[in-house]
Parts: structure tokens; C-alpha cells; sequence
């Protein structure tokens, strides 16, 4: 295990921050702190790089009792949000700074710096200051800089949260394909879960202080362990006795379906390829959600005040909905 | 990969919009001439006046005015005391900005305000302030009127809050976690104290130095109750032109303030060059 975390809390005042946390991580491993804002995701990330200090517990990295090292003795690669790069260094000099720091010789800084410009495609920004180059460049730069220094673990604190969405998207494929090139160990903060599903190998979801879920983003999304993580992970309606993602319910024009909801499409709102109905059924006080595809729903003919019979698809990721009165008259 | 550079900032977009190198709108015309007239007015008249003044008795007299020894001792130990006063204050000065962005102690908003006092205070009264805690009447029983700690000591009140208010701002803006980027590459405080956060406060540092350094070689009010006015000894250059008045020599006055001026100008474009040459190495 690369970095193994057990009983680390952390309270300011009387706000619990986090809260008996045990996790390990493996070597070589993408993993993504997935929760949402306040929910004690960073902080993990600061303990787990000594910038913050855990109130209990401790930290192991890499073998390596590291509860009560410095920043400075981890060996860890922090990048930040707002990218924190050295203004009044070039880019190449950005990139040297860790190097130079341990006093490496300057041909093997130099090649070392040439190489993870090349890495990070900023080679031909090598002697340029960071306010030249666009918030996608700076964080790559941040990242060079963060990985020069062959960094046992690197972390990422929300590092593309800063950045619109399309450069966000590239970076994050780059991310991967990054990963799968160079191999550290890396734990990155989110509170996009798209960006969790799509780039990590393993994901722990954290709210309030707690771990909610720890597993694969195909683990995650198909038996989420809770209501909680089923409603981070994507849009969640309810259907009867049951909680589920809107695109997994089939509509239908006739009473087929034995067990099927009648109802009535009280909305329809067309977002591109998808169609999103809001439905009324009998029996419930909170509308469904269905979402499908703009060729299905003209297929079926739909307008508002049509009407449907609604039933989980075959297969279906469903949670039981807890603390919600069952309807009745659910089955016909 | 989006690899496009944001368009370098300034002076090439503003020329491509506004059409020429050289071309004003309406309004930036009038701005400009308004910022000339008052400036001309205010500041470039005055000096050429002065500069005027000092030529009127001719090179010569110019030259033996300042060669003078008197006249000349007067020069030096007013340059020599207030690069002694500006040294010590770009050090001083920035430790107080640290302590007061940096440290949380009780008493802080107070001494926040005490700082300025010396820069709200006559200088007059502040030469009554020295006088009466180190005058023939110190309680202390330290007398430190004509002599050159005494004049040290007059510059060094003057000009305390320059360097800590230009610093003070710059410290605020720094980011917190560029330092604990430094810190995880594994930078300690001191190499980060040294290769991040001065570079980013030279400029200010350079820029409080300039304005103290102007203001001490300029000093008067609290000097003329301090210094005893001693030729050789404890005469300062601002104390020196006022002689030359009461003799009625106007010449006299004006070369000294025309080297005064020179000095003054040296001074802060090397300053200025420093601050530039050290932002820039990092």
C-alpha cells in the first residue's frame, strides 16, 4: 500500500472536518476524493501532505510513518487549484525549482526539465513567465514541477476547478493518459463526479467528515452503497418503492408491463440528443423524472398530458427510498 | 491541447485598436495634457527655476560652491546618513510589515496605526519628541542633541513607516499556497523566504527605500531642533541651503539643491534597476 491513512480526524472548533478516517491506497493507483464542497475531501488531501496536521491517527506513505514529518521530508507532489507556480520564475525555472533545491547537478537538472517540458507540452514555452501562458498551461507547468522532483505520491487538490469546461475535459484525458505513462501513485480532489468516473481507477466518496464509499466507478455506480452516493454519482428519481437514475425507467404507451406506474407527462424539456419528462403518477406526491432519447420519445408519440405507464428497466441500479411514505398503489 | 498564448498584454493590443503607435482618442488627449499642464506647473517649472538659479552665477561659482569644504562635508554626511537610514530601513521595515501581516498578537491594530504616526506628525514636533526624551533634559540621561547618532536617530523616525507601508499591501496579496508549494518541493523557510516571497517584495522594498531615502537626504523640521547645525560636524545639506539664504547667496542655495536633486534622482533609478535585476533572477 502506498499511502495508508488510519484514524485521522480533524476538528476547527467545534466543526468536525473530518472524522475517524481509514483508508489505503495502492501503489501506482488513480484515485479521486469524491464528495462535495466542505465535505472534508481537501483536507484530507493537506493532511495526507502534511500542509495541515491530523488531530489523531496517522499517515504512512510509502512504508513510512509520515504523521509527524514536514511538508518537506514526505516526498510528495502537491499541485494546487489556483496553480500556486512561481510568477517571477520562467517556466523552465519553475520546473528546476525542486531540483535546484536538492542541489542536483545542473546538467541533470537541465535534461530533467527539458524532459518534463516535453511531458507536459510546454517545451516551447520553456523561457516564458507564468502570466504568458493560459490557465490549462499553468497547471500543466504546476504539474511538471510537482512530478520533477520523482515524488512518491503525487496530489492534486481540485486541480482542474479552476479551468472552463472544455480545457478541463482535455486536461483530464491528458491526466490519464499522463498517469498511465508515468505510473505514481496519484490521488486527486473532486467534486465533479463525471470527472471521478471518467478518470480514476478507484474512487472514495467522502461527506460530512466520513467515508461514504470506497470502489471502483463501476462499483460505485452500479451497487452505490447508499441513497448518498446514488445522488452524487447522477440524477436520482424516485419510482414507487424505489430510487433510481431517471434513464432507466421505460415508458410505455399501453399498460404492458405488468407492475408498470400510470401517470401523466406533466413536462417535457429537450436538452439536445435527450428528452426529459417530468411525470406525475398516482399515489405519489413527488413527480418522476425520465430522461431518454429524443428518437425514443418521438417514437412513442409523446406530448404533454400523454398517457404513460412507467417501470424500472431490466437491470436497473435501484435503492430501496428510505424515509419516504410507500405509496400504495403502486401495483395495479 | 490548446496551446494558443493569451495575446501579450499592453502595448501591442492598445496600438492595433487605437490604430498608430502615437494616435489619442479625444479623451486620452485631454487627460494627457491635463496630467502635462499640472505637472509642468507643479514639478518641471520649479526645477528649471531652481536649475535656473544655480546657473545665473555661472559654472564657476557653481563648482566652488559645492567644492567647498563646508559646503561639501554638509553633502556628504547628509547622502552618507540617509543611505545609512534608508539601509536600515529596507530591513526594519520589512520585518515590522512581516510581524504585522504575518504574526496575530494583541496589540496589533494599535501598533498598525502607531506606524504612521511618525509620517502624520510635523516633523517640527517630531524633533520636539527626540528633543524631549533624548535632549540636555533626557531622563534617560543620554543627550544625543549635535551630534550624528542624533541625526541617524531624527531620519530614522521620519522614515519608518515608508518601507513598511509599501511592503505591507504586497505581503497581504501573496498567496499562501505558493509558499506551501515551495515547501512540498522541498524548499525550508528560509530558502523560500529567500528564492519566493522576497523576489515578490523587492519591488516594494525598493519603492518604500526610494521615497525614505528622498525624504532623508530632505529632512528639515525635526533636524533644525537636533542636529546643532555645526559645520563639519553636524551640518546637513537642507540646514546648509538655509544659510546660503540668510547670507542672501540664491546661487549658493540652488547648487546645493540642484546636487540634492541629482542624487535624489540617482538614487532611485538604481534602486529602481535593483529591484528590477533581483524580481527578474528569482
Amino acid at each position: 500500500m502506498s499511502i495508508e491513512v488510519r484514524g485521522v480526524g480533524k476538528r476547527y472548533g467545534d466543526f468536525i472536518a473530518l472524522d475517524d478516517i481509514n483508508v489505503s491506497l495502492p501503489t501506482g493507483q488513480l484515485t479521486a476524493l469524491l464528495g462535495p464542497s466542505g465535505g472534508g475531501k481537501s483536507t484530507l488531501l493537506r493532511i495526507i501532505a502534511g500542509l495541515e496536521s491530523t488531530d489523531g491517527g496517522s499517515v504512512e506513505i510509502e512504508g513510512v510513518d509520515a504523521t509527524k514529518l514536514p511538508p518537506q521530508k514526505r516526498n510528495v507532489g502537491f499541485v494546487f487549484q489556483h496553480y500556486a507556480v512561481f510568477k517571477h520564475m520562467t517556466v523552465a525555472k519553475n520546473v528546476a525549482f525542486g531540483l535546484e533545491i536538492r542541489k542536483r547537478p545542473k546538467a541533470e537538472v537541465k535534461t530533467k526539465v527539458a524532459e518534463l517540458l516535453e511531458l507536459v507540452h510546454l517545451s516551447q514555452f520553456a523561457h516564458r513567465l507564468p502570466s504568458q501562458l493560459s490557465g490549462g498551461q499553468r497547471q500543466r507547468l504546476a504539474l511538471a514541477r510537482a512530478l520533477a522532483v520523482e515524488p512518491s505520491v503525487l496530489l492534486l487538490d481540485e486541480p482542474f476547478g479552476a479551468l472552463d469546461a472544455k480545457v478541463r475535459k482535455e486536461l483530464r484525458d491528458w491526466l490519464r493518459r499522463l498517469h498511465d505513462e508515468v505510473h505514481v501513485t496519484t490521488v486527486f480532489v473532486t467534486h465533479d463526479q463525471e470527472e471521478a468516473l471518467e478518470v480514476a481507477d478507484e474512487i472514495v466518496v467522502i461527506n460530512e467528515g466520513r467515508i461514504e464509499q470506497i470502489g471502483s466507478p463501476d462499483q460505485l455506480y452500479d451497487e452505490p452503497a447508499n441513497d448518498f452516493v446514488m445522488g452524487f454519482l447522477g440524477a436520482v428519481t424516485q419510482l414507487g418503492p424505489l430510487r433510481l437514475r431517471p434513464h432507466d425507467i421505460e415508458v410505455a404507451v399501453s399498460p404492458g408491463v405488468p407492475g408498470s406506474s400510470p401517470g401523466v407527462v406533466l413536462r417535457a424539456l429537450r436538452v439536445g440528443f435527450e428528452v426529459r419528462l417530468t411525470v406525475e403518477i398516482e399515489g405519489q406526491a413527488e413527480p418522476v423524472l425520465v430522461v431518454l432519447s429524443r428518437t425514443h420519445a418521438r417514437a412513442l408519440d409523446l406530448e404533454l398530458g400523454s398517457q404513460v405507464w412507467l417501470s424500472p428497466a431490466t437491470g436497473a441500479t435501484t435503492v430501496p427510498a428510505f424515509g419516504v411514505p410507500r405509496p400504495e398503489a403502486v401495483v395495479s | 491541447m490548446t496551446d494558443t498564448l493569451v495575446a501579450p498584454p499592453g502595448p501591442a493590443r492598445r496600438t492595433s485598436r487605437s490604430g498608430g503607435p502615437f494616435r489619442l482618442t479625444p479623451t486620452s488627449g485631454v487627460g494627457l495634457g491635463v496630467a502635462l499642464v499640472w505637472f509642468s506647473i507643479l514639478v518641471l517649472l520649479p526645477l528649471a527655476a531652481v536649475v535656473g538659479a544655480a546657473a545665473d552665477g555661472g559654472f564657476d561659482r557653481f563648482w566652488n560652491t559645492l567644492t567647498d569644504a563646508q559646503t561639501f562635508a554638509a553633502l556628504r554626511l547628509t547622502v552618507v546618513e540617509a543611505l545609512l537610514v534608508t539601509a536600515v530601513n529596507a530591513v526594519i521595515g520589512t520585518i515590522v510589515a512581516w510581524v504585522l501581516v504575518r504574526d496575530q498578537f494583541p496589540g496589533k491594530r494599535i501598533l498598525d496605526v502607531v506606524i504612521d504616526i511618525p509620517f502624520a506628525l510635523p516633523t517640527i514636533v517630531a524633533g520636539l519628541v527626540l528633543l524631549s526624551l533624548w535632549g540636555p533634559e533626557s531622563p534617560m540621561g543620554i543627550n544625543i542633541v549635535n551630534t550624528r547618532q542624533g541625526i541617524f536617530l531624527a531620519l530614522l523616525f521620519v522614515t519608518l513607516p515608508f518601507v513598511v507601508r509599501t511592503v505591507q499591501p504586497v505581503l497581504i496579496e501573496l498567496d499562501a499556497d505558493v509558499e506551501e508549494a515551495a515547501a512540498s518541493l522541498g524548499a525550508s523557510r528560509v530558502t523560500t523566504f529567500r528564492r519566493i516571497i522576497l523576489p515578490s517584495l523587492v519591488p516594494a522594498i525598493a519603492a518604500g527605500s526610494s521615497l525614505g531615502f528622498a525624504r532623508a537626504i530632505s529632512e528639515f523640521g525635526s533636524l533644525v531642533l537636533i542636529s546643532g547645525n555645526t559645520p563639519y560636524e553636524t551640518e546637513v545639506a537642507s540646514l546648509k541651503i538655509l544659510k546660503f539664504l540668510e547670507g542672501d547667496n540664491q546661487a549658493g542655495a540652488a547648487a546645493v539643491a540642484v546636487l540634492l536633486l541629482v542624487v535624489a534622482i540617482v538614487t532611485i533609478v538604481i534602486l529602481d534597476v535593483i529591484s528590477r535585476r533581483v524580481a527578474r533572477r528569482g
